[in-house]
């Protein structure tokens, strides 16, 4: 029975350690990345429908989180097959030389119960800004809920070039909303 | 013969001009290919008159309501009367529905309306792919319903004006002719 009882402990250990280092697994269904844009003080929230998320998050060690998302640019979705077009374009998001806009945590530090403070890397279109920003984190049903908000300014990233650095059309404020749902 | 009241008047005309502005304004941002900043600047435009012809159109309703048209010119046939009276009562429908679908079409696309760009309208529902679909449709055909009428109003008036010559189109006119109001 000793030896049994050895390799059972062995097997959970193993595990317990391999799931430590195994990122949450990523709801899709139930997540969602937007943005809210204004044009002439008109907020239009819009999803961008291809995207991957990958959190590393245990309760126990929030500031052993590590965080990444990656987002299909050309999938920005403001409802009209000819608008999606156009915002692939080179003066907006360049989808062709840009495909994806990606943030890469580099700190997350908790901030109270349920909520973090994220710092990172956010790349979009070329550009890398650094960024922080709030989370919160609650458990629903057995899966956890990121959600956040990060305001970023559009053109310092070069998003709307041309006639479209007038910001009196466009405002150069954009949020990005996100929800993610994640797994063990 | 005795004239519309002057605010009836008044609505009438700012109507008018309203409708004719915001339509050829549509007709124009309709027709502009991809993202351009007149693209945007004139859909917001055109939907600020919109609800602006709206909101006439209810203080006009009202108006409506409580004061009595002028009398026909007595020599008028029946069914001309009928004819007229149905074609306003479609007339007051549409200041209402074409209006009102633009609305509801800007919302069902995520685009809520913030008039003037200063006051934001109550955003009634959110955005909805299948009645976006549905309220184009029906928000460009009611219009082409409203052009036709008013084309067939005008012509009416005019008919009035010219042929007939029985003052009924002058009751509506902005300025009293001398003839009329001696």
């Amino acid at each position: 029975m000793k030896p049994f009882k050895a390799l059972l402990l062995a097997t959970v250990i193993g595990a317990s350690a391999l799931a430590a280092a195994v990122p949450l697994k990523t709801d899709t269904a139930k997540s969602s990345v937007s943005a809210v844009f204004k044009q002439m003080n008109v907020p239009v929230e819009a999803p961008f429908r291809t995207f991957s998320a990958s959190i590393d998050y245990d309760a126990a060690k929030p500031a052993a989180s590590k965080a990444s998302v990656e987002i299909t640019t050309a999938s920005f979705d403001i409802g009209d097959p000819m608008y999606n077009k156009e915002v692939a374009k080179k003066e907006w998001f360049n989808s062709a030389q840009f495909p994806k806009a990606s943030f890469v945590s580099t700190s997350i530090a908790p901030a109270g119960a349920g909520k973090l403070n994220v710092s990172g890397k956010l790349t979009m279109k070329g550009r890398t800004a650094d960024v922080t920003f709030p989370l919160t984190v609650k458990a629903e049903g057995g899966k956890q809920v990121f959600e956040g908000q990060l305001p970023i300014k559009r053109l310092a990233f070069n998003i709307g070039e041309g006639e479209w650095k007038d910001t009196s059309m466009v405002a150069d404020e954009v949020v990005i909303k996100f929800r993610v749902t994640a797994a063990p | 013969m005795r004239r519309y009241t002057l605010p009836a008047i008044v609505l009438h005309w700012l109507i008018a001009i309203g409708i004719i502005g915001t339509f050829t304004l549509g007709l124009v941002m309709t027709d502009i290919q991809g993202i351009t900043m007149a693209k945007l600047r004139y859909t917001n435009w055109h939907k600020w008159a919109g609800v602006t012809v709206l909101a006439l159109a209810a203080l006009r309703l009202l108006w409506r309501l409580f004061n009595h048209p002028p009398q026909y010119a007595d020599q008028m046939p029946a069914w001309q009367r009928g004819a007229a009276h149905g074609l306003h009562i479609l007339l007051y429908v549409l200041m209402f529905a074409v209006p009102l679908s633009g609305y509801f079409f800007s919302l069902a696309a995520g685009f809520p309306v913030v008039y003037f760009g200063e006051i934001p309208l109550p955003v009634l529902m959110g955005p909805d792919p299948e009645l976006r679909a549905l309220l184009r449709g029906v928000h460009y055909w009611l219009n082409m319903l409203l052009a036709g009428l008013v084309a067939l109003h005008v012509l009416a008036a005019f008919k009035h004006l010219l042929v007939d010559r029985d003052g009924v189109m002058q009751r509506m006119l902005p300025i009293p002719t001398p003839k009329e109001n001696p």
